[in-house]
């Protein structure tokens, strides 16, 4: 990584080939069209060679950090699309909060990995729906309440419990 | 009295253990951009909070590895491409630099392209070194290597004899050489210099009667301690060459700027 902050080409392209699967998948499940997908993580992929410098070893791997801007701008790019159809007509957020059968259960079913998929079925419901609609679906945790018909502080708590739970199931280490 | 203790304390923690309860919606990106500013300015008060972030965000990577896809071919060559032209942001000034906003503001009142340009340069130095400092044991003499240059620099602009010319390159960037005959040394600033082309660099020289020495390699804008000895050089030249610099110049000089005396 230091290599790419010095504006080495040749690291840039190891780094490229190995998260760019990664950022892929998840701008795909979020953004679902693979037009707009393809756009989105070429943006993220530009972005991460543009801060490059910025990256802190600190805050984690830089496999992680790849995923954390990309999964942040595919939830933007949903969001500000859903703010622009929300003014028209509520179809875009309509559409995303279809019941957690409907969506969560066959993104699970999709999951790639093992250990992910164990994992999740350690959680509690309220623990996966929660973790799995803001993670993979992009919804804020106020939607995520909405959706489940479940309170505020509730879905605030049940994230962090699902998340430590899934930490603790996949021996993370940060 | 002792009710009264408890409320305080529960008013003191309170605030905490509600931002506390948000790491997981954060690290989920699940947070609207309020309540994320909020939770970001807790984190950096909070250092368990921030471990806990840390994990969750290992965690949420293991969610997007999950759901891994190929990613289209094409991409990767418009990637490989677009960076070319794509600047790298510079690394993060430490907080006990100057603040952004008092270096334009000193840039508008001096108007000074040099005070300008090193005041970026001191502070893009001081970024590096600290950015630099924070990684491994062998990049702290990278570290102690700019901290030179920036005391080079120093050390040549705040010479009692020190004066300034001013110059422009056919490429169009502005230039402008600090020089001290007392110490022998001089300072390159240029900005708005065009990023050489792959495979080449910017070669800085000391024009000595007509014979050109070698002054020293740059990639960018910014400014640089010229290498070696003023001597009894007239003028600093400015050419295109091979990676890594040539002997003599192998270009027509973009600039030849004549030294102050």
């Amino acid at each position: 990584m230091r290599r790419v902050a010095c504006g080495d080409k040749e690291a840039f392209t190891a780094l490229y080939d190995a998260v760019v699967d990664t950022v892929f998948g998840i701008v795909l499940k979020i953004v679902r069209d693979r037009a707009q997908s393809e756009e989105v993580a070429q943006e993220v992929m530009i972005d991460l060679w543009r801060r490059a410098t910025r990256y802190d070893p600190g805050k984690g791997s830089v496999h992680a950090w790849a995923t954390m801007l990309a999964h942040r701008r595919a939830v933007d790019r949903v969001r500000s699309a859903e703010a622009a159809a929300h003014r028209d007509h509520d179809h875009a957020v309509r559409d995303r909060q279809r019941p957690y059968d409907d969506v969560a259960e066959r993104v699970e079913s999709r999951l790639q990995s093992q250990q992910v998929r164990r994992c999740m079925k350690q959680l509690t419901d309220i623990q996966r729906q929660a973790v799995t609609l803001a993670y993979y679906q992009g919804l804020t945790y106020r939607e995520v309440a909405q959706t489940l018909g479940t309170p505020l502080p509730t879905v605030k708590t049940r994230m962090r419990d699902g998340l430590i739970r899934l930490r603790d199931c996949m021996g993370v280490t940060a | 009295m002792r009710v009264r203790e408890g409320f305080h304390r529960e008013l003191r923690k309170e605030p905490h253990e509600g931002l506390h309860s948000l790491t997981g919606a954060y690290a989920l990106d699940a947070l609207p951009p309020d309540e994320h500013g909020a939770v970001d300015a807790h984190l950096a008060r909070c250092a368990p909070c921030r471990d806990e972030v840390a994990g969750f965000s290992a965690t949420a990577d293991r969610l997007a590895a999950a759901v891994r896809t190929p990613a289209p071919r094409g991409m990767r060559e418009s990637v490989l491409h677009g960076i070319d032209s794509v600047r790298q942001i510079p690394p993060h000034v430490p907080a006990t630099a100057r603040p952004v906003t008092s270096i334009f503001s000193r840039i508008r009142r001096s108007g000074s392209l040099l005070v300008a340009a090193s005041l970026v340069a001191g502070a893009a130095l001081a970024g590096v070194a600290a950015w630099q400092y924070r990684q491994s044991t062998e990049s702290q003499r990278q570290a102690r290597q700019a901290a030179r240059q920036l005391e080079d620099l120093t050390s040549v602009m705040s010479a009692p004899d020190a004066r300034t010319v001013r110059g422009r390159t056919t490429n169009g960037a502005s230039t402008a050489v600090v020089a001290s005959r007392q110490l022998g040394r001089a300072v390159f600033v240029g900005t708005g210099l065009p990023r050489p082309a792959p495979g080449r660099t910017y070669q800085l020289w000391y024009d000595d009667q007509g014979t050109m020495h070698p002054a020293g390699l740059l990639e960018h804008d910014g400014a640089v301690a010229i290498e070696g000895d003023i001597g009894n050089a007239t003028a600093l030249g400015l050419t295109v060459e091979p990676d890594g610099g040539s002997s003599r110049p192998t270009t027509t000089p973009l600039m030849l700027l004549a030294l102050p005396g």
